[in-house]
C-alpha cells in the first residue's frame, strides 16, 4: 500500500532584543549560571512583567513578513505547570486571541515551490534549564539555571501541510533565513535559539481521514528533524502495515540510538489551565509603529538569479545571509563580472565565512574593494589565480593594499619570455629522460613540467604564457615528420 | 509636649514644621506603645526598632537643617506584610514564607521611603490576605482593641489594631475583596481600596492580580488621602497601573460633598445585615439629607452574583500566582523528598494553611478543561455585567453608600469553621473589586456593645476625591468612634 505523510511544526525563536521579555536582564547565551537573573524572571513574591515592546514589534514583523494577519488587539495567558526551571509556576504564552494567525511560507521543493501554511504566530517567555549531568554535579543531582527564564519566544505553527521529511527541513531552512534576514533572530538551532517540535502521522494515499499522530521533540538540528521524522514515519507505516495501530503519544529523539523514544507518560499528561493574563493588559498593536520589512530571502533570490544571471544554487547560497548578499552585491558594484564574483565567493571565501554565518551579527572579515582589487588584477594579468588565493586568504586574517603588497613582495606573474624560455631549458637538462617520455607521446607529463616550473618561479609564471611556451620548446624537439 | 501617637498626619506636620518635636522622638513614642500593647494584640509580627530610630535620627538631622517637608516626613507607618520591604522578612502570614527575606522594595514602599516616611514594622494578616478575621494567620489572630475576644477583621487586620490602638500613624493594607475596608471597619479606622490601577502592585504579594489593589488605613479620610496621594501614579514596574496623572493633594478636597447625589443600593438590603448597622447607616444618611444631600435608591441588579463571581476569579488567579511557592527557590522546602514531584507535594501540604489550600483546590478547579467555561469564563462575563451595574448607577448618582459589613466585629472562633458565612462578611466590599471602583470605608457609629460600624462609600472609577470630600464631612456630622478605645491612655 501506498502511504501519506502529513507533518505540521511547531517552531520556537528566540527573540534577539537587548533585555529579556519582562524585565531588564540581558539576553545573552552562555554566560555563567543564573547570573542574568532579577528578582522578576526568578519569579520572586511580588514581582509584575513589563512588557519588552521590542519582542512584540519583531513578532509583528515577522508576522508580517509571513503575510500573517496582525490582530490589534490580542491576549497574554498563563500556562499553568510545575517544574522546577519555571520559576513561576506558570509560562507567560498566548493562547486565545495571539498576535497572528493565517500566513504563509513558501519552499523549494524538488517538485517546485510550494506554499505551507502558518496557523498561528504568538509570544512567549522561555524557561530556564535543568543542568544534570554538568562535570560538578553529583550523580542524582540537578541544577537549575534560570538565565534563560525569561527570554523572549515567538511561537510559530504550522498547517499540517508538509509532506515529507525533506520538506519539514526545507521549511526549517526557509524559516531560518527569513527571522535571520529580519534580523529578530540568529536562528542557531544548535544553542537552541530556534527549536522545532513535530506532529507526524500516516495514512493511506488517497484517504481523507487523518492518522494518529505522534508528536516529536528533542531535535537539535535541521538535520536531526529529517532523520527523526524519516524514521518516525517508517515506523508509523511499519506498525500499521503489520495490523497495529499508532498511539497518541509525545517521542523524544535520540541521537545517540538514531531512533524515537516514547516520553514517561507522567510528563505529557498535563492540564495547562490557561487564563487570561491578568497582569499585562491587552496588547494593542497600532499599523504606523511597525517599520518597513526589508527585502525577504525569496524576493532576494530571485533578483540576484534574475539580474546577475546566477543559477539556483548561486543565488541561494549568496543570500543564505544578508550580510552575504550585501557583500556580494559591493563586490559586484567593484568588479562587475557577476558570474567570477560569485564564483571566489563560493570557492575560497564561503568556507571562512561558513561557520559564523549562523550569527546575526556575522560580518564578512573582508572588505569587498579589497577583494574586488584581487579579482581585477587576475583579469588585468598582473597576478594568477593561485597568488590571488594567497592575496585572499592573507586579506581574511588581515587587511592591507592589495595592489601595494604585491609591487612591494614582487608577486606579479612573470610574463617575461626569455626568464620563462630560461627555466624551460633549464629543467629540459635536469630532466631528460621524462622529456623523451613526453616525446614519446606520454602527454600527462606536461603536468610534471608546469608544476615544476611553477616551483622555479614560486608560484609567479604566467600560467598561459607558460603553456605556450613550453608547448614550443617540446615540438621544437619533436623530430619532423 | 502632645501625646505623639495620637496626633494625626496634619497635626504631626505642623508640629514637624514647628519644630515642636522631632522624628526621633515620635518614633520613640509609637514604639514604646508597641512594646507595652502588642503582645496582647498580635498586630505587628516584626517591629524594625532599630532601623526604625536609625532612619528616625537621619531625619532628625534633615528636619533641623530645614527646607520644606512634604506631607510624609517623620510619618512613622506599620505595613501588612504582604508588601516586600528590602532587606526584612516578609512572610505573608505563611509559613510557606516565614524563611524569605524580600530583596527588593515594592514600589510604594520606594515611593514613601524617598517622602521621609519611617516604616515600624510589619503587620499581621490572614495567610497570603484569604480571610476576613486575621484568624488564618500562621503567627496567630490578632485582637480587637474595641474587643480584644473579637477579630479585627482581615485580611489586613494587623494594620488595622495598629493604626486603631495607636501603634502608627497610619498602614498599608491590600484590599482584593474588602480586605482593607473590612477591617478598618471593625477597628473603627478609615480603610481606602483604590481605584484599580491606582496604585503599583510590584511588590505587593499577590493573591488575585486582577482585583488587589494596595490602599491606606488611617484614623481620619484627610490621611487616607495623604497617604494615597503619596503612594498613587503610574510605575512601569506594574503593567496594569494607570497612566493618569495623580491630582495635586489640595485638589483631593476640593469638592464640595453637599452638592453631591448618592446612591443607596436596594440590592443591599438584605437578610443578614444587622439591625444596628441598618440603624447607623441609615441615621448617618439623615443628617447628610438635612445639609440638602439628595439621597436616592440605585439598582444592582447582579448583586447577588458578585460573591459566587468573586470566590471563583480570586481562586482561579490564586491557585496560579500561588504556584511559585514549590521549595524549588525559595522560603519552605519540605525535607527528605525522594523525587520532584514528593518536595512539590509535601512542601505545599505542609507549608500553606488549611484556607489557603482550600482555595488554592477551588481555583484549579475552575480553571481545570471541561469546567473552565462553565466556571471562569462565565465569572468573567457576569463581572463585566456587575461593572455595568455601577456604570449605569454613577450616570445618576455621584457616590454609592451602603454598610461596609452587613455585621459588627464577630468573636475570635465565631466563624472560623465556618468558610461560607466567613465569606459573607466581605458581600458588600467584594463587588468593587470585580468593578475596579475605589471604595471607602470610615466609622460612623457604636453599636451598643462599643463596637464600632463602618460605612462605606463607593465612587467611579479614579475619582477618589468624592470619597474623601465626603468623608470629611461625615466626619464632621458623627462624632469620631475611635475616641475611647481601651488602649487610648499615653504609655509613659
Amino acid at each position: 500500500m501506498a502511504w501519506e505523510t502529513i507533518i505540521g511544526l511547531e517552531v520556537h525563536v528566540q527573540l534577539a532584543t537587548r533585555s529579556k521579555m519582562f524585565c531588564a536582564c540581558p539576553n545573552v547565551f552562555g554566560a555563567p549560571p543564573n547570573t542574568l537573573t532579577c528578582p522578576v524572571c526568578l519569579g520572586l513574591p511580588g514581582v509584575l512583567p513589563a512588557l519588552n515592546k521590542q519582542a512584540v514589534l519583531f513578532a509583528v514583523k515577522t508576522a508580517k513578513a509571513l503575510n500573517a494577519q496582525v490582530h490589534p488587539h490580542s491576549l497574554f495567558a498563563r500556562k499553568n505547570y510545575f517544574y522546577p526551571d519555571l520559576p513561576k509556576g506558570y509560562q507567560i504564552s498566548q493562547y486565545e486571541q495571539p498576535l497572528a494567525t493565517t500566513g504563509k511560507l513558501e519552499i523549494e521543493t524538488p517538485g517546485g515551490t510550494k506554499v505551507i501554511g502558518i496557523t498561528r504566530l504568538h509570544l512567549e517567555e522561555d524557561a530556564g534549564k535543568l543542568v544534570h549531568e554538568a562535570e560538578f554535579t553529583r550523580a542524582g543531582v540537578s541544577y537549575v539555571d534560570l538565565n534563560r527564564a525569561g527570554v523572549p519566544l515567538m511561537e510559530i505553527v504550522s498547517e499540517p501541510e508538509i509532506s515529507t521529511p525533506e520538506e519539514a527541513m526545507a521549511y526549517l531552512r526557509a524559516l531560518r533565513e527569513l527571522v535571520r534576514y529580519l534580523k529578530v533572530s540568529d536562528g542557531n538551532m544548535e544553542e537552541g535559539s530556534l527549536r522545532c517540535d513535530a506532529n507526524v502521522s500516516v495514512r493511506p494515499e488517497g484517504s481523507r481521514t487523518l492518522g494518529t499522530k505522534a508528536e516529536l521533540k528533542n531535535m537539535n538540528s535541521i538535520r536531526f528533524v529529517g532523520k527523526a521524522l524519516a524514521y518516525e514515519v517508517e515506523r508509523q507505516v511499519r506498525v500499521l502495515e503489520s495490523g497495529g495501530k499508532v498511539a497518541q503519544e509525545t517521542l523524544l529523539w535520540s541521537e545517540k540510538l538514531e531512533k524515537t523514544l516514547p516520553m514517561r507518560s507522567k510528563e505529557e499528561a498535563h492540564d495547562y489551565r490557561y487564563f487570561p493574563e491578568p497582569d499585562i493588559l491587552p496588547l494593542a498593536i497600532e499599523g504606523e509603529r511597525i517599520e518597513a520589512l526589508p527585502e525577504l530571502p525569496w524576493d532576494k533570490r530571485a533578483r540576484f538569479k534574475r539580474v546577475y544571471a546566477l543559477t539556483d544554487e548561486e543565488s541561494g547560497i549568496l543570500t543564505e545571509h544578508p550580510a552575504l548578499a550585501e557583500f556580494y552585491e559591493a563586490l559586484v558594484e567593484a568588479f562587475p563580472n557577476p558570474k567570477t564574483a560569485s564564483n571566489w565567493i563560493l570557492v575560497e571565501l564561503l568556507k571562512t565565512f561558513r561557520p559564523k554565518m549562523n550569527r546575526l551579527d556575522f560580518f564578512p572579515a573582508v572588505s569587498p574593494k579589497r577583494v574586488a582589487r584581487v579579482l581585477s588584477m587576475i583579469e588585468d594579468g598582473i597576478i594568477n589565480q593561485s597568488t590571488a588565493k594567497d592575496l585572499l586568504a592573507r586579506l581574511l586574517e588581515e587587511d592591507f593594499d592589495p595592489e601595494a603588497f604585491v609591487a612591494q613582495q614582487g608577486l606579479g606573474q612573470i610574463s617575461d619570455e626569455k626568464a620563462l624560455l630560461a627555466w624551460i631549458d633549464e629543467l629540459f637538462e635536469r630532466h631528460p629522460s621524462q622529456v623523451n617520455e613526453y616525446l614519446d607521446g606520454k602527454e600527462k607529463v606536461f603536468g610534471f613540467f608546469v608544476g615544476q616550473l611553477m616551483k622555479m618561479s614560486q608560484g609567479k609564471a604566467n600560467p598561459r604564457l607558460l603553456n605556450t611556451l613550453l608547448k614550443q620548446r617540446f615540438d621544437a624537439r619533436k623530430p619532423a615528420s | 509636649m502632645p501625646n505623639l501617637p495620637f496626633l494625626t498626619l496634619a497635626e504631626l506636620r505642623s508640629g514637624y514644621s514647628r519644630k515642636e518635636f522631632q522624628p526621633s522622638e515620635v518614633i520613640e513614642a509609637h514604639l514604646k506603645r508597641i512594646e507595652a500593647l502588642n503582645p496582647e494584640l498580635n498586630a505587628y509580627l516584626e517591629v524594625f526598632g532599630d532601623g526604625a530610630r536609625d532612619r528616625a535620627r537621619a531625619l532628625d538631622k534633615k528636619l533641623a537643617q530645614g527646607g520644606p517637608l512634604g506631607p510624609l516626613f517623620g510619618v512613622p507607618l506599620a505595613v501588612k506584610d504582604v508588601l516586600c520591604v528590602e532587606g526584612t522578612k516578609t512572610t505573608c502570614g505563611s509559613k510557606m514564607l516565614e524563611p524569605f527575606i524580600a530583596p527588593y522594595d515594592a514600589s510604594c514602599i520606594r515611593r514613601l521611603r524617598d517622602q521621609g516616611a519611617v516604616f515600624l514594622g510589619k503587620t499581621n494578616m490572614d495567610e497570603f490576605a484569604m480571610g476576613s478575621s486575621t484568624e488564618n494567620s500562621a503567627f496567630g489572630p490578632t485582637r480587637n482593641p474595641f474587643g480584644l475576644e473579637r477579630v479585627p477583621g482581615g485580611s489586613s487586620g494587623g494594620s488595622a489594631a495598629a493604626v486603631a490602638a495607636h501603634l502608627c500613624q497610619a498602614a498599608l493594607g491590600s484590599d482584593t475583596g474588602g480586605s482593607i475596608r473590612q477591617p478598618a471597619a471593625f477597628c473603627g479606622i478609615v480603610g481606602l481600596k483604590p481605584t484599580y490601577g491606582r496604585v503599583s502592585r510590584y511588590g505587593l504579594v499577590a493573591f488575585a492580580s486582577s482585583l488587589d489593589q494596595i490602599g491606606p488605613m488611617t484614623k481620619t479620610s484627610e490621611d487616607a488621602a495623604i497617604l494615597f496621594w503619596a503612594i498613587a501614579g503610574h510605575d512601569p514596574k506594574d503593567m496594569t497601573s494607570s497612566t493618569r496623572p495623580v491630582p495635586p493633594l489640595e485638589a483631593l478636597f476640593g469638592q464640595d460633598p453637599r452638592r453631591f447625589r448618592l446612591g443607596l443600593p436596594k440590592e443591599y438590603f438584605v437578610e443578614g445585615m444587622d439591625q444596628e448597622v441598618r440603624d447607623a447607616l441609615l441615621a448617618t444618611l439623615a443628617k447628610l439629607e438635612g445639609l440638602g444631600i439628595q439621597v436616592e435608591e440605585v439598582s444592582l441588579p447582579h448583586t447577588p452574583y458578585a460573591t459566587a463571581v468573586y470566590y471563583i476569579i480570586a481562586t482561579s488567579e490564586a491557585s496560579s500566582n500561588l504556584a511559585r511557592y514549590d521549595g524549588v527557590k525559595y522560603g519552605f522546602s519540605a525535607k527528605h523528598a525522594d523525587s520532584m514531584l514528593e518536595l512539590y507535594e509535601r512542601t505545599r501540604a505542609a507549608g500553606f494553611g488549611l484556607e489557603v489550600k482550600r482555595r488554592i483546590m477551588l481555583g484549579t478547579y475552575a480553571l481545570s478543561a471541561g469546567y473552565y467555561e462553565a466556571y471562569f469564563k462565565k465569572a468573567a462575563q457576569v463581572r463585566r455585567l456587575i461593572l455595568e451595574d455601577f456604570t449605569r448607577a454613577f450616570e445618576k448618582v455621584d457616590a454609592i453608600v451602603s454598610p461596609t459589613t452587613p455585621t459588627p466585629p464577630f468573636l475570635l472562633g465565631e466563624k472560623i469553621e465556618d468558610p461560607l458565612t466567613m465569606y459573607l462578611s466581605d458581600i458588600y466590599t467584594n463587588a468593587l473589586n470585580l468593578a475596579g471602583l475605589p471604595g471607602m470605608s470610615l466609622p460612623i457609629a457604636r453599636t451598643g456593645d462599643g463596637l464600632p460600624v463602618g460605612m462605606q462609600i463607593i465612587a467611579p472609577a479614579f475619582m477618589e476625591e468624592r470619597l474623601f470630600c465626603l468623608g470629611r464631612l461625615i466626619e464632621e456630622l458623627t462624632n469620631p468612634p475611635i475616641q475611647g478605645v481601651p488602649f487610648d491612655q499615653p504609655i509613659a
